[in-house]
């Protein structure tokens, strides 16, 4: 039984001990979910004791590498929220399908499912030569993975639903050539994406965008570390130009709020 | 009614039930107290599509507010939270929720076990859990940890569950409390307060 295996003192000593040791702030992320992570971590690791989970996490840089992949969470889905990517297609892509050039960031992009999605779209609206999608991620392995553009074959039944559902006009199928137990999506998508680590806690803005893609990230920060991104949103976009987050998240209780418009009922805001 | 006003009330009602658990959500919501003086969150296995469907389902039925659960929200008393689909439901030490886009549990998200253990650390022996009709065992796991941390731990009597799987897998493997017909818990929640 893991019953409290790890308690919140130990929790912090380990967040403490990584920022220390390796560069990394968890500190200022959701306490029960990254808790959570930890504590499941120590259980399918089969540690024995806090001290020897310690330990390995401070010392052993292999080791930290599963770490820095297990607690962050890297679930994520292709055209996740099929009425989200309706209103990117339908409400946002054009107006910036007016500009010369389109500059997209995917913050916190894991393995590359929504910037896909995303090329998908805009490759339709006859968009991509002119735009580039910079995917960023704190994580390097999971960026790997993204930069090959291929996702298990399983899941693509429930991605050419979303994509339907969100108004996908062409045969899901003609973006990918399946693989044995892979999808491997056309290299014509990720030739306009530049994969990059960023840490949005310590990271600073590093270019101006027309549209910020930020979903399901946000919900594993506090309040504050929220309020300090979309800081850093608000340095990285131009007038204009487009927030988009996901299905729980919002910038409603945040100070400069008002210096956006929400676009319709989807979670996507416009800055004034 | 000056004994209702002391702070020793801070306690949480946790409800988790998945197939045939709507049933007893349908009988117990109609007779619950308008005064019920603490916060009750719903964590209820459903496809991940009609959003709001439960939500209205429920609110039509009482007079306490239902609502989804809205990551960094506080819990507030005489408030109905539901988890949102598709989510785990997590609770933080300063009672406010935290949503949780994880790998499923049980092949479920939200996970009944996820978040009955998250309240368990949160609010120990101030903690009521019940855990309703289902044909998986999520939430049993989550039980043991309210057992762990002093909570109370109260199960859908499986001879009256539509699907007795999930009440029973409880009684088997947990310290239970008590065991209710889906009758008996509406009362039951009511008088809560009084304990």
């Amino acid at each position: 039984m893991i019953s409290d295996a790890i308690d919140n003192e130990q929790v912090e000593i380990l967040l403490n001990d990584v920022l220390e040791a390796h560069g990394y702030d968890f500190l200022e992320y959701s306490h029960a979910s990254i808790k959570r992570r930890i504590t499941r971590l120590y259980a399918i690791d089969n540690f024995v004791s806090f001290a020897e989970f310690r330990y390995t996490i401070k010392s052993d840089k292999q080791y930290f590498k599963r770490f820095l992949e297990e607690i962050t969470v890297n679930v994520t889905e292709m055209f996740r929220d099929p009425s989200f990517y309706k209103a990117l297609r339908n409400d946002v892509l054009p107006v910036l399908g007016t500009y010369p050039f389109i500059r997209i960031w995917v913050a916190g992009c894991s393995t590359g499912e929504e910037a896909y999605s995303l090329a998908i779209v805009l490759k339709e609206l006859n968009l991509l030569t002119k735009s580039l999608i910079y995917a960023t991620d704190i994580n390097p392995s999971v960026l790997e993975k993204a930069k090959k553009g291929m996702f298990p074959l399983n899941y693509l039944k429930q991605y050419s639903e979303n994509y339907v559902n969100s108004g996908g006009i062409k045969d899901f199928s003609s973006y990918y050539t399946a693989n044995y137990t892979l999808a491997k999506f056309d290299e014509s998508l990720n030739s306009k994406m530049i994969f990059s680590t960023h840490n949005l806690v310590s990271d600073h803005s590093f270019n101006e965008f027309q549209l910020i893609l930020c979903r399901n990230v946000l919900i594993y920060f506090d309040k504050d570390l929220q309020h300090k991104v979309f800081n850093l949103f608000d340095n990285s976009i131009e007038k204009l130009g487009y927030i988009a987050l996901g299905s729980k998240e919002s910038l409603e209780f945040w100070p400069k709020a008002k210096e956006y418009k929400r676009v319709k009922t989807e979670k996507i805001w416009r800055k004034l | 009614m000056a004994e209702t006003l002391t702070p020793k009330a801070d306690i949480a009602l946790v409800i988790g039930g998945s197939a045939g658990s709507l049933d007893v959500l349908l009988e117990i919501f109609p007779a619950l107290s308008a005064n019920i003086d603490f916060p009750v969150v719903l964590v209820i296995h459903r496809k991940a599509n009609n959003e709001s469907l439960l939500i209205d389902l429920l609110q039509s039925r009482t007079g306490l507010t239902v609502s989804e659960a809205e990551e960094k929200a506080a819990l507030q008393a005489g408030n109905v939270y539901i988890a949102p689909a598709d989510y785990h439901l997590l609770i933080e030490g300063n009672k406010t929720f935290s949503l949780d886009y994880s790998e499923k549990v049980n092949y479920s998200r939200p996970s009944i076990d996820v978040t009955f253990q998250s309240a368990a650390e949160v609010y120990k022996e101030q903690l009521v859990c019940i855990l309703l009709s289902g044909s998986n065992a999520d939430g049993v796991n989550g039980l043991k940890f309210v057992n762990n941390f002093g909570g109370k731990v109260v199960i859908q009597n499986p001879s009256t569950a539509i699907m007795p799987y999930m009440p029973q897998q409880a009684v088997n493997r947990v310290k239970t409390d008590y065991v209710l017909h889906a009758t008996e818990m509406a009362e039951f929640i009511n008088n809560l307060i009084k304990q």
